[in-house]
């Protein structure tokens, strides 16, 4: 066989794709057939199911069958419609005897569309009795506000009406239950159910058994007596409770009303935040309120303080505590929730040899505070019966960084309250902001919580805390460490730390993040792994990061607060040290969200910052462009941010140019720019021809221009008549022909430089008429580079109509369609040919 | 209060395109939201169902992705677990949590708490507001139950099979979202009913 020509190799591949296609098709029909098939036998099943469910003892395999259809119904996006009888069945079964039937036919349920006109098998009345998973069900069903409305009345008064008959946990679900409604629609409350369910957390919160639940006995020769004689409930190091129930008191079993204190205590906060929110929605309600208020107070009379029946050892904290049974319900409530919080408080400090206890703990210490900063903010009074009590909690967590997620919530409360009660805060500070993110800037949690506090706050940091600004370097080495996960956070929030002060510091440090991250990566490695082991590789960076001599240079990046100096001298052996990260993923990540944040900065700076700040901030994106960790991407994509916003600026104000003229002149007449900053150079010469005009800035002079003009001339020259440096790409055709236009534009506000400008022109012409040329590789462009220069030329030859076209006066920009020099040109020139012609 | 408790996957799947998770579980809690706001009242019931699925599928990707970067950032391989190192497992879990914008997918802002056992992600969409600590905790102890009960390290299809067993696992660990504050006693007496639940 001869060589296959190159035709029949095409055809070949044309002929396996079209086969390719055609079993494509092929599957797809199958799919098809399967579907169709599907539906039939989806019928067969649907009826196989009713009969199965008819029988009286329901057997595995209609289990198996329920959770079959569960999976149907779950996998389509689309719903499917189940047969008559079958809905009824199932909707029957909710209140099947054994569980596992409950769950299933709640669960399918949930996946299919309530027939019309269908209700759940409840009348109007026995909607708490349904079982927990029927509710669910029931729940998820409700088809508008008012539902829900009616539906909360009756799950509310169920809980009036009952004390505890029918089997126990038939209750709990009932208060989740209320908190899910609430939650979705708060505005169901009316404030008899404030008063109503107020009433009853108090009772459940502060008035829970102290003896014991009935899971002690269960069996056993000798528990006998026991069971006659209950055992107090334990704390949780053992110790007999000496005081009332809470989460944290630990039995062998535990009593109805214990468990409701768990639930009661598990919704309180959510409660306290959405009757707060009720009450204070209208005034006519509220006079209203205090009418019925004032009326419920004889019923709490007649509630006796269980408490004291009991007649158990009272601790300090119910010693403390004023009588409150002369309070009206919500503010009875407060003042047992604070009771409740300052008891947990107390708990949380003993010793526990269950980490799931200890975590309880901490859970509860979070918990326990912002309760207490929700009845504060509620009831201003209680700030200073509060302080002693979260101060000696700082002052007993705050050098246990295990601890850093409950100071939050205390760093909430003296944010809130520290005013008020003149308290100082500024320990709590130095720790928010400076330990925690410095040693725990890897705690995803940690971060998420700090940074939505921040969010939150951020008003009154702004206007409290000088500090909050300050710390930029510090808070944003969790957007170093972890970017994809907190630069949501950090759009928001880096509005707020662009002031007149920080800018230029923030912008350094903004570019510097990469080398931030990487820093964090060595710093975390050395204290991870021991010196020796470096995970199989030796790295130059982390060698780097020990060596005393840039010890300097890593403490400058790990700074925890601005304002010592703007950046540091030796960047570059920085960046030479820490080459070898721009590989590692967290850098890389990292060095993604940069581009993002250099527009949210200056998009913010340019609304406050004058003048000279802006000049300088010009300076300093023409160093850093040439000063920055070498990812390629990532400088690619901040040359393009600083090109965007440089334009911005000078577009803003165009004296801007004239005030850093030396720098910019500089920049563009370095050869080298074009090269490896194109996008830059491009743009920074535009700038330049665009707004180095006496007309937007008296300052400027012949002298500036022509120097300006020569600076531009040189490079010019230099890439149209020598190869590129080898590596490089050839100069783009972009840069020749703003080089090109910006000559032009400069020329024609100082004449004398016409004919340079023409020669130059004139020989372009000549040496392309030769053929090709080295310095641009493809036809077209250097066609279109042509057409310009003869554009320009013999735009140049008449210099008044030039200077009219080129350096335009304000009221012919004023045009929209002005605006962009290089589309308007063709168009202004037609206009002034027609104008000639016509003549 | 929580708003759903997905399982999905976060690896690659042959079916699905990059970047996609498969939800294999999903439990919204409480009553829809499409119902009580405004611009979604007009939706029909089989419309409001199609939107609650794709919001699980949303928060699917949006976790997905998180882990997936993640893992690429921290470098670590991930071993291989068998069933019987359910607790190993949950040891080297990674964990995080996403913020959920407000209309991205929900109408106001929720934090997404992820737990990421091999190739499969636990999440708990939870109000931003909400005791996150204590989150945390109920949603390792529900992937513990969940990974021992339905033998998620093993090659089997129980969670599909047996999701019965996680709503029994949810309405008593996390009824209707509300999340519990158990101490071990609590807790124990909870897991004895589900003990008697899985024998069932």
């Amino acid at each position: 066989m001869g060589p296959v020509s190159p035709t029949q190799c095409l055809r070949n591949r044309l002929r396996l794709r079209e086969r390719e296609r055609q079993r494509e098709r092929e599957r797809e029909r199958e799919r098809e057939r399967r579907r169709e098939i599907q539906e039939s036998e989806l019928q067969k099943f649907y009826s196989r199911l009713v009969k199965l469910l008819q029988a009286k003892e329901l057997s595995h395999e209609t289990v198996d069958s329920l959770q079959r259809l569960h999976i149907i119904l779950f996998a389509t996006k689309f719903t499917r419609t189940l047969p008559v009888e079958l809905q009824k069945r199932l909707l029957s079964l909710l209140s099947a005897p054994a569980e596992q039937i409950q769950v299933l036919s709640s669960a399918v349920l949930r996946e299919t569309l309530p027939l019309s006109g269908q209700e759940l098998n409840y009348n109007q009345e026995n909607a708490a009795q349904l079982n927990s998973h029927a509710a669910a069900l029931l729940l998820s069903r409700a088809g508008s506000r008012a539902e829900l409305s009616s539906l909360c009345t009756q799950f509310l008064r169920s809980l009036e009406s009952r004390q505890s008959e029918g089997p126990a946990h038939s209750f709990t679900h009932i208060l989740p239950i209320i908190n899910t409604m609430l939650t979705h629609s708060p505005e169901c409350l009316t404030e008899d159910h404030v008063t109503l369910l107020s009433k009853k957390l108090v009772d459940w919160l502060r008035y829970a058994s102290i003896t014991q639940g009935g899971g002690a006995s269960s069996g056993g020769f000798f528990t006998g007596p026991r069971l006659r004689q209950p055992m107090p409930v334990a704390e949780l190091d053992g110790t007999v409770s000496g005081d009332f129930f809470t989460v944290l008191c630990v039995g062998q079993g535990f009593t109805e009303d214990q468990w409701m204190n768990v639930y009661s205590f598990s919704m309180l906060r959510h409660w306290l935040l959405t009757y707060h929110s009720v009450s204070t929605g209208s005034t006519t309600a509220d006079t209203a309120n205090r009418v019925r208020l004032s009326l419920s107070l004889s019923h709490s009379l007649s509630n006796d303080d269980r408490s004291e029946v009991d007649g158990s050892v009272v601790s300090m904290v119910s010693a403390t505590s004023s009588s409150s049974r002369l309070l009206p319900p919500k503010e009875r409530l407060r003042e047992k929730a604070f009771q409740y919080c300052q008891r947990l408080i107390e708990q949380s400090d003993r010793k526990t040899h269950r980490r799931i206890d200890a975590e309880l703990q901490k859970a509860c210490l979070v918990e326990a505070v912002g309760i207490l900063d929700c009845v504060c903010v509620e009831d201003a009074s209680l700030v200073y019966r509060t302080f002693p009590c979260i101060k000696a909690l700082f002052g007993r967590l705050s050098s246990d960084l295990s601890f850093a997620r409950v100071l939050l919530p205390i760093a909430q409360f003296y944010l809130n309250h520290g005013e008020m009660a003149a308290v100082d805060c500024e320990s709590v500070w130095k720790v928010v902001f400076g330990r925690f993110p410095a040693e725990l800037f890897n705690d995803a949690f940690l971060a998420h919580e700090l940074l939505r506090f921040l969010r939150l706050n951020l008003e009154s940091l702004q206007l409290r805390l000088p500090q909050y600004t300050r710390s930029f370097p510090n808070l944003l080495k969790f957007l170093a460490w972890n970017s994809p996960a907190v630069v949501d956070d950090f759009v928001d929030l880096l509005p707020s730390l662009v002031t007149t002060g920080t800018a230029v510091e923030l912008l350094h440090t903004l570019l510097d993040l990469p080398c931030l991250s990487a820093t964090l990566v060595l710093q975390h490695r050395s204290t991870c792994l021991p010196i020796s082991d470096t995970g199989g590789r030796s790295l130059v960076s982390l060698d780097a990061f020990r060596n005393p001599s840039f010890r300097g240079l890593f403490l400058f990046l790990l700074r925890g607060e601005a304002g010592s100096g703007d950046t540091i001298d030796r960047l570059s052996t920085l960046h030479e040290q820490l080459a070898e990260a721009a590989s590692w993923p967290r850098v890389v990540q990292c060095a993604q969200t940069v581009p993002v944040l250099l527009h949210i900065f200056f998009n913010t700076v340019v609304t406050i910052a004058d003048q000279k700040l802006l000049a300088h901030l010009i300076l300093v994106m023409l160093e850093r462009s040439s000063l920055l960790l070498s990812l390629r991407t990532f400088i690619r994509e901040v040359h393009r941010v600083f090109s965007c916003h440089l334009l911005r600026l000078c577009k803003l104000q165009p004296s801007l140019v004239m005030d850093q003229s030396h720098e910019l002149v500089e920049f563009a007449g370095t050869t080298a720019n074009v090269y490896n900053k194109e996008e830059m150079y491009t743009h920074v010469v535009w700038v330049l021809g665009e707004y180095l005009s006496v007309s937007c800035d008296s300052r400027c002079s012949v002298r500036l221009i022509t120097s300006c003009f020569e600076a531009l001339e040189a490079v010019l020259f230099e890439i149209t008549s020598s190869t590129p440096p080898p590596g490089s790409p050839c100069p783009a055709p972009r840069v020749i022909t703003t080089l090109m236009s910006a000559l032009a534009k400069l020329a024609s506000r100082s004449h004398d430089l016409i004919p340079r400008v023409s020669l130059f022109l004139s020989k372009l012409r000549s040496v392309t008429r030769c053929g090709s040329v080295t310095w641009c590789s493809d036809e077209e462009d250097l066609v279109a580079i042509v057409t310009r220069g003869e554009e320009l030329w013999s735009l140049l030859k008449t210099p008044g109509v030039a200077q009219s076209v080129l350096t335009p006066s304000a009221h012919v920009t004023t045009p929209q369609w002005h605006k962009d020099t290089n589309v308007s040109m063709p168009l202004q020139m037609r206009a002034l040919t027609s104008l000639t012609h016509s003549q | 209060m929580v708003r759903c408790f997905l399982i999905h996957t976060v690896c690659q799947l042959s079916a699905l395109s990059a970047g996609e998770s498969r939800v294999l579980y999903s439990r919204v809690f409480g009553p829809d939201e499409g119902v009580l706001s405004d611009q979604h009242r007009e939706l029909s019931p089989e419309e409001r169902r199609l939107l609650q699925k794709e919001k699980a599928a949303v928060v699917a990707r949006q976790v997905r992705s998180a882990v997936s970067l993640f893992r690429e950032a921290s470098d670590r391989q991930l071993m291989e677990m068998v069933p019987g190192d359910e607790a190993l497992a949950l040891q080297e879990a990674d964990s995080g949590v996403v913020r959920l914008r407000a209309g991205d997918p929900f109408s106001e802002e929720m934090s997404a708490l992820w737990l990421g056992v091999q190739s499969l992600a636990f999440t708990l969409v939870c109000e931003p507001h909400e005791n996150l600590l204590l989150a945390e905790g109920t949603l390792r102890n529900l992937t513990r139950h969940c990974l021992e009960h339905l033998h998620m390290l093993g090659q089997g299809s129980e969670v599909l099979l047996r999701s019965h067993r996680i709503d029994a696992l949810l309405s008593r660990l996390l009824p209707h979202g509300q999340l519990l504050f158990l101490n071990h006693r609590f807790a124990q007496s909870l897991e004895k009913e589900v003990v008697a639940y899985m024998a069932k």
